[in-house]
């Protein structure tokens, strides 16, 4: 999606990417070290929502002297931030691109979400989040990853990929042992994400998600009274833990208050992983999207 | 290229710089004719998801949803023109859409195909079939088509509903017609607005 050429055209059009707050790859997070302690912060860490992280953004913004961003683009908790940037600094953003986001969480995205936390602080080596110099909670976060993968994916992806295909073997073992391909899949992503993820921070950011929601105090027609110019709003029909039909009522309040709005049900079979996997379709929407945002601002200036 | 007759009268009924809503705009041809011609400040409403990629290709906006359902959020008066291109006859409630189309534009241009154009006529009366034309090309089991109705029969419905029929075009594939539409015209564009006559 990023590079010369491409949707994100690194020939046309600088890109900001940043690491949100919270997270583990660059900015500053649960295992991050408290300079007053010099100790990890684990639990001491502040719980973060999606607004900290996009105000954090804002400030990364501002220290590059930067007024105005020609787009803000991000898919699923990403999307979360697009959204709030828009609303929490319309005049600094000029067009929107929200990919299969919500809102605000719904009671099955809670659900899985509290899966996935319970299994890491159910680990005794989680010992409530203070394990930087012990042990990681690895089984946690592993299982908490293979919950979220299932998410990730949808049923017809997965009989796709793996159907009941068995690993090496010609029958099942009848002894609970690994048989089935998918259960050899699933653990090795979340042993894999071992290596690269922070289990606390998995908690931070599945709370700042499930925190998020856009129309607590007020409708979506009013939250969206002052925002971003032109919405690119992208779902894709196989995406059962973001599903088109809880974002038709933010299109609808942009419709309303007169916002430039495009969407697309693209048609995929991956699930919620589409927005990372179904490059083709969404790249050709994103470049021309931004094409023409770029093309009206030089008109109008 | 040559221009195509129904796109030219609907683009010179539509006055300069006027917001547009085209429902079941398509790859957007209609709406980036009238953009570059008229300036207009245009946005469409689209089932087809790769029509969608056409017209975001186009830089048109365009919403992914069906003419039945998406009319609703627009508030009164929003658009100068609502568009229904040979789509009316495709949607579930074409009475709904018109009325809905009547409130959120100031005038809705309303095309449709005649099914009781003479070769139409041709085929039921003396071949004994129903008829498969350049305007209706689908046959009785593939067609998109839930509506089929003639020039006449719509300008019955608008005095039934008390639409008035500002303009009637009548036209074939490239000429108008000014004799019998109802018999030889393919297309029929009706410019209309509420006020009363």
């Amino acid at each position: 999606m990023i590079g010369p050429g491409k949707a994100f055209d690194t020939n046309e059009y600088f890109i900001i990417c940043s690491n949100i707050i919270g997270g583990c790859k660059g900015s500053t997070g649960p295992a991050s070290v408290n300079p007053a302690t010099g100790k990890p912060y684990g639990l001491s860490f502040p719980v973060v929502t999606i607004k900290d992280i996009v105000s954090a953004q804002k400030h990364l913004i501002d220290h590059l002297g930067i007024k105005k961003l020609l787009s803000v683009a991000g898919g699923s908790i990403g999307g979360m931030q697009v959204l709030k940037w828009s609303i929490l600094f319309p005049e600094a953003v000029r067009s929107a691109i929200v990919i299969a986001t919500n809102t605000g969480h719904t009671a099955q995205q809670i659900a899985f979400h509290e899966v996935g936390r319970q299994a890491i602080m159910s680990d005794p080596s989680w010992n409530n989040g203070d394990y930087y110099s012990k042990t990681n909670p690895s089984n946690g976060i592993a299982l908490a990853r293979m919950v979220g993968h299932i998410t990730y994916m949808s049923a017809e992806s997965m009989d796709d990929k793996f159907g009941r295909k068995l690993i090496d073997k010609e029958r099942v073992g009848f002894d609970f042992s690994q048989d089935f391909q998918v259960e050899g899949y699933l653990k090795y992503r979340g042993d894999s994400f071992v290596q690269r993820f922070d289990a606390n921070s998995y908690l931070y950011i599945t709370k700042a998600a499930d925190y998020f929601n856009l129309a607590e105090k007020k409708s979506l027609v009013e939250v969206f009274k002052d925002t971003a110019e032109y919405f690119l709003v992208l779902t894709f029909t196989s995406d059962w833990l973001y599903p088109t039909h809880q974002i038709k009522d933010m299109i609808k309040a942009l419709k309303v208050n007169d916002v430039d709005v495009t969407s697309c049900e693209i048609n995929s079979s991956y699930g919620h992983d589409s927005f990372l996997i179904e490059c083709e379709e969404q790249a050709s929407l994103v470049k021309n999207f931004l094409k023409k945002v770029r093309a009206e601002k030089r008109g109008r200036s | 290229m040559i221009e195509r007759l129904d796109y030219k009268v609907i683009t010179d009924l539509v006055a300069s710089g006027a917001r547009v809503l085209d429902l079941g705009c398509g790859d957007g041809e209609l709406l980036a004719l009238l953009r570059d011609r008229k300036q207009t400040r245009g946005m469409g409403i689209e089932l087809d998801e790769k029509a969608i990629y056409a017209c975001v290709e186009k830089g048109l906006t365009v919403v992914h949803g069906d003419i039945d359902h998406e009319l609703a959020d627009y508030a009164d008066q929003r658009f100068d023109y609502v568009i229904l291109y040979e789509s009316l006859q495709q949607v579930l409630h074409p009475e709904k859409v018109i009325l809905e189309a009547l409130r959120v534009g100031r005038k809705v241009i309303v095309g449709i195909p005649n099914f009781c154009q003479l070769y139409a006529r041709y085929q039921i009366c003396f071949r004994g079939k129903v008829p498969v034309t350049n305007e209706l090309p689908y046959q009785w089991y593939d067609t998109p088509n839930l509506r089929f109705l003639s020039l006449k029969d719509f300008r019955l419905f608008c005095r039934k509903r008390h639409i008035t029929i500002a303009r009637e075009i009548a036209i074939t594939k490239n000429a108008h017609v000014t004799f019998f539409p109802n018999v030889f015209a393919n297309i029929g564009i009706f410019l209309l607005s509420k006020e009363q006559r």
